[in-house]
């Protein structure tokens, strides 16, 4: 059975453009997007580019991840850390998309 | 599973360093990312004490970084250095005018003094009438050489011996190869230079060199840094934009592809006996230039002279 989990979003460093400049947003989600399997940041991603994203989603993925250049943290660490795509989302869980593609 | 960080062995890792690939937790990763750049400083020789320096800052990621760390670093190692903050006003509705409020900010946060120079009391154009003169084809190349020139100019009115610039590694490693691209063989050696003299006596230099963008963005995440990101309004430069989709692609697959192409940059060498262009000084402003006029003269020539294609592209040469 799939409940549905609860997953805190930021958008920042200008990828929040490409989401109607929504910088923060809660979302539900079932807990198995693809049953039997518990939903892992692939599906999360393709549910963001299919739900929420505004404009131009060749800026935000590329093939079935982020563009290169999007940083990814969850729960404040470096996703490269916690296994990128395949990464199980838990209940609560604080994801922030930072691009670093903008002019500094 | 809990990894920790491989510096201390005993906090959380938070963040996998793109040039080493090591995990480290956030307090020894401040420290790695601080003590580098005073590395990247002092192994070049980069200041003396009691130099005045400018830090370029556009309000955006890398200037906000780096002058939150010039400061700091001044503090802590005692450089002596003077400190102020140089804007550029390209005078772009809607894109500087919000970031210039940023760095208004960051004078505040970190208590530096800030000069703001116009493109329009120097060139008499504002970006927004040269877009209007020259459509949205090379406006670019009117904004980049004019924010060069503005920047020494700058620097003279506040009369520092010193401009830093938030050029970070990917930056430069994006030159290196936009040069290859281009077969600038005259900028090829100059580009991969962490300090360069340029007009009069101003020195220029980046202290983000060897510096990640990454580990950047991470730092003002972590820090929580006030900075600006939006594109400008004007079309990014789409040359330059298609290198960086090509660096961000070959980073994702090898990190330490960023600093290979600088040291590669750096390794390059020119064949004796061919000739490269003798660095002048343009004959109307002084500012140094391989050809009579420099290319901010030429440029304002044209739009002066209602020509606005004079100085753009092949006929330039």
């Amino acid at each position: 059975m799939s409940s549905l989990i609860k997953v805190n979003l930021t958008f920042s460093g200008g990828v929040e453009l490409l989401f109607n400049n929504i910088k923060q947003k809660i979302i539900e989600i079932p807990s198995t997007i693809n049953p039997p399997k518990p939903t892992t940041m692939k599906d999360l991603i393709l549910w963001i580019k299919d739900n929420l994203l505004q404009e131009r989603s060749e800026l935000f993925v590329s093939g079935n991840t982020v563009r290169p250049g999007i940083l990814v943290l969850i729960n404040d660490t470096d996703w490269e850390l916690e296994g990128e795509l395949g990464y199980e989302i838990k209940d609560n869980d604080e994801i922030v998309f930072i691009s670093t593609l903008h002019g500094g | 599973m809990v990894r920790l960080c491989v510096i201390c062995n005993k906090e959380r890792a938070i963040v996998k360093r793109p040039k080493t690939g090591q995990q480290v937790c956030r307090e020894c990763f401040y420290y790695v990312f601080e003590t580098e750049i005073h590395n990247t400083i002092t192994d070049n020789k980069l200041f003396k004490q009691g130099d005045k320096v400018a830090i370029a800052a556009s309000g955006g990621k890398d200037s906000t970084v780096l002058a939150y760390v010039m400061k700091l670093l001044n503090q802590r190692y005692q450089y002596g250095l003077d400190l102020f903050l140089l804007s550029i006003d390209e005078g772009i509705t809607g894109y500087r005018d919000d970031s210039l409020e940023t760095v208004k900010r960051n004078q505040q946060q970190y208590d530096l003094p800030l000069k703001i120079v116009s493109y329009s009391e120097l060139y008499g154009w504002s970006m927004d009438q040269i877009v209007k003169e020259v459509g949205l084809k090379n406006n670019c190349t009117f904004c980049g050489v004019f924010r060069r020139q503005a920047l020494d100019r700058g620097a003279v009115i506040l009369d520092v011996d010193h401009i830093v610039t938030g050029h970070n590694a990917d930056d430069i490693a994006e030159t290196v190869l936009m040069n290859i691209l281009r077969g600038d063989i005259a900028r090829l050696p100059r580009c991969t230079e962490i300090c360069t003299t340029g007009d009069g006596s101003i020195r220029r230099s980046k202290p983000f060199k060897y510096t990640y963008e990454k580990e950047i963005v991470m730092y003002a995440y972590f820090k929580k840094l006030d900075y600006f990101s939006t594109e400008c309004i004007y079309s990014p430069n789409a040359y330059r934009g298609h290198v960086r989709t090509f660096i961000k692609d070959l980073e994702s697959i090898r990190p330490s592809a960023i600093i290979d192409i600088i040291h590669s940059g750096e390794a390059f060498e020119i064949k004796e006996g061919v000739k490269l262009p003798v660095q002048g000084v343009c004959k109307r402003c002084g500012y140094m230039s391989s050809n009579e006029l420099c290319k901010a003269c030429m440029l304002l020539e044209g739009l002066n002279r209602g020509l606005p294609k004079l100085g753009i592209g092949k006929n330039f040469k």
